[in-house]
């Protein structure tokens, strides 16, 4: 009896992902069709006869895009690490004078609008040369995941029970020590979800790249796609397939890392 | 070992003074005055300046207070704006959240495959906006997309998505509630997770319906998550700037322009930037995001002290 509702459930689940998931169906489905017939109505719903044109046109065109966001993302990753990690290991486990405080402006901080934030970088980096450079996208595009990565840190950290490090300050070791080999193993966990939202929110990013690295050579692959866009032929074979291309990252980090996920949505957001 | 006891009790808190906390908080300090705080300043004198293009570079603009403030308000963009942000924004998160908690319902009841098919529901959340965007524009074209093939397969007309004042802002809001779901399922689904089932097994032997029980005790008890989840929507909704750019630049004309992208035009989208407007909107965006931002906050400070 209550096998039959089960598959009920299940038939009615998979019509929902289905439906959920049509759009990056179609953007793959599309990225395989020929030029000559992305126009005839109706559409093909099936890739019948796949072209790789539009992928053999990413190899072409975009190694280098892909290249500078893999560097990006990498690089951001790393200094959102870098900086927030031991600011989550003080707010969770020294108590500084100002924790609270600055516990308030971590939250909000997420909450400024990026293309404002892009408009101030623009003004400082004209004054001190960041316009075009990895390195200036790094930055900015880390102010996406920093105070995000402190406070999953801060949270992460007050788990780590507090005889740990009792008993490595008790076996002498320094605060710095008692962190690097002690309090960030521990937190391994947070390292990974950090890492990877930093790295995927970099690799995202639009709104930087576009006003600050709109007119040089070193351009991530978000705005390879929008120069295709923009072309005035729209080869949407050749969008879809570099859509496609970008949107691997967020794949494999669905597979690999699910958990990690699903944590990064919740933490910050719901106290467990 | 033998001068191990004379450091510090087993039971003392943190045996080092909390000023040497700040060591591990410097680089994260300096960051944010450097990275957030400083180009939030910039932004704030760009809203306070009469800006050219010459004056942007040289840094010698005159200063005139409140003045493009004043102009943007009282220009005729500005109630446009503000209505087709607040629109989209309320409409984003009545069907984000609707949408949500209905499959967050769905899932909730464990069926065979109920894991990965919740897993995949978060694709869309995970994809790159600029991939999203472009994928629901190329759907929603005119003459080749899908979604009017659709429409015309079951007799109805073609719709000018985005290219139609009447149904721009219709097209970019279904994009946005498209990736704003998973957001809402997940943090609804750990909500659910955290209501006790005996509740509902009580209720149920006191004969309350499926219907009854999701009113009486799944939503009261989902208050606090619901309210978290909707206002930190609330919060990102009012940032979107990506899709809507994407897809229609605002318009047309200004039929789908938010604050978001109003600012982002002013500074940016012509040959002929104007910074000082486009920061004055970028920075009322600001007040109205914190408005918001602290309510959150203090939401959230009274769930933890309950």
């Amino acid at each position: 009896m209550s096998t039959r509702r089960q598959w009920w459930k299940t038939a009615l689940g998979v019509v929902l992902t289905a439906l959920m998931l049509f759009p990056i169906y179609w953007m793959i489905n599309v990225s395989l069709t020929p030029g000559e017939r992305m126009r005839q109505t109706p559409p093909d719903w099936f890739p019948t006869s796949p072209t790789f044109e539009g992928y053999a046109a990413v190899l072409r065109d975009q190694l280098p895009a892909l290249g500078t966001s893999l560097l990006v993302g990498v690089c951001t990753a790393a200094l959102t690490v870098a900086v927030a990690a031991p600011a989550g290991f003080a707010l969770a486990k020294l108590s500084p004078l100002g924790g609270g405080p600055l516990h308030f402006v971590l939250v909000i901080a997420q909450m400024i609008p990026g293309i404002i934030m892009a408009m101030g970088f623009y003004s400082l980096y004209l004054s001190v040369g960041g316009l075009d450079t990895w390195w200036g996208l790094v930055i900015a595009d880390s102010t996406l995941a920093v105070p995000f990565g402190a406070l999953v840190f801060t949270a992460f950290m007050s788990a780590v029970p507090d005889e740990i490090i009792q008993a490595a300050r008790i076996d002498g070791a320094g605060l710095w020590r008692t962190f690097r080999s002690v309090v960030l193993p521990a937190s391994r966990n947070a390292v990974v979800t950090v890492s990877l939202f930093a790295f995927l929110w970099a690799w995202s990013d639009f709104v930087f790249a576009n006003t600050l690295n709109g007119s040089g050579d070193v351009r991530p692959i978000t705005l390879g796609i929008y120069r295709y866009i923009g072309n005035n032929d729209q080869d949407w074979n050749s969008i879809m397939a570099t859509a496609v291309v970008a949107s691997v990252p967020a794949a494999v980090l669905l597979v690999v890392a699910q958990r990690y996920v699903a944590a990064g949505v919740t933490a910050g957001a719901v106290k467990d | 070992m033998t001068t191990a006891p004379n450091r510090s009790g087993p039971r003392r808190r943190w045996p080092s003074p909390r000023t040497t906390a700040w060591g591990f908080l410097a680089p994260l300090v300096v960051y944010l005055v450097a990275f957030y705080l400083y180009p939030l300043l910039r932004n704030l004198d760009l809203s306070l300046r009469d800006h050219t293009v010459r004056s942007f570079v040289r840094n010698d603009a005159p200063f005139v207070w409140l003045d493009n403030y004043v102009r943007v308000v009282t220009s005729a963009a500005f109630a446009p704006a503000l209505w087709n942000t607040l629109v989209f924004t309320a409409l984003s998160l009545v069907f984000q959240y609707g949408i949500g908690l209905a499959l967050a319902v769905f899932f909730h009841q464990h069926f065979r495959l109920s894991v990965p098919l919740r897993a995949l529901f978060l694709v869309p959340w995970l994809l790159p906006l600029i991939v999203s965007a472009s994928t629901w524009s190329w759907m929603l074209n005119s003459e080749s997309g899908v979604v009017n093939s659709v429409l015309t397969a079951f007799g109805a007309d073609p719709v000018n998505w985005l290219t139609s004042p009447q149904y721009s802002l219709l097209a970019v809001l279904v994009a946005n509630i498209w990736i704003g779901i998973p957001f809402n399922l997940v943090l609804l689904y750990s909500g659910l997770r955290n209501i006790p089932p005996r509740l509902h097994e009580a209720a149920a032997l006191d004969g309350a319906g499926g219907w009854q029980r999701f009113w009486r005790i799944t939503m009261p008890l989902l208050r606090p998550v619901s309210a978290i989840t909707l206002l930190l929507g609330l919060v990102y909704t009012l940032k979107v700037f990506d899709i809507i750019w994407i897809m229609t630049q605002g318009g047309p004309g200004n039929s789908s322009t938010t604050l978001a992208t109003w600012s982002y035009e002013l500074g940016f989208g012509s040959l002929l930037p104007r910074f000082g407007p486009g920061a004055a909107v970028g920075n009322l965006l600001i007040l109205i995001a914190l408005f918001f931002g602290v309510i959150h906050i203090r939401v959230q400070r009274r769930q933890e002290a309950a």
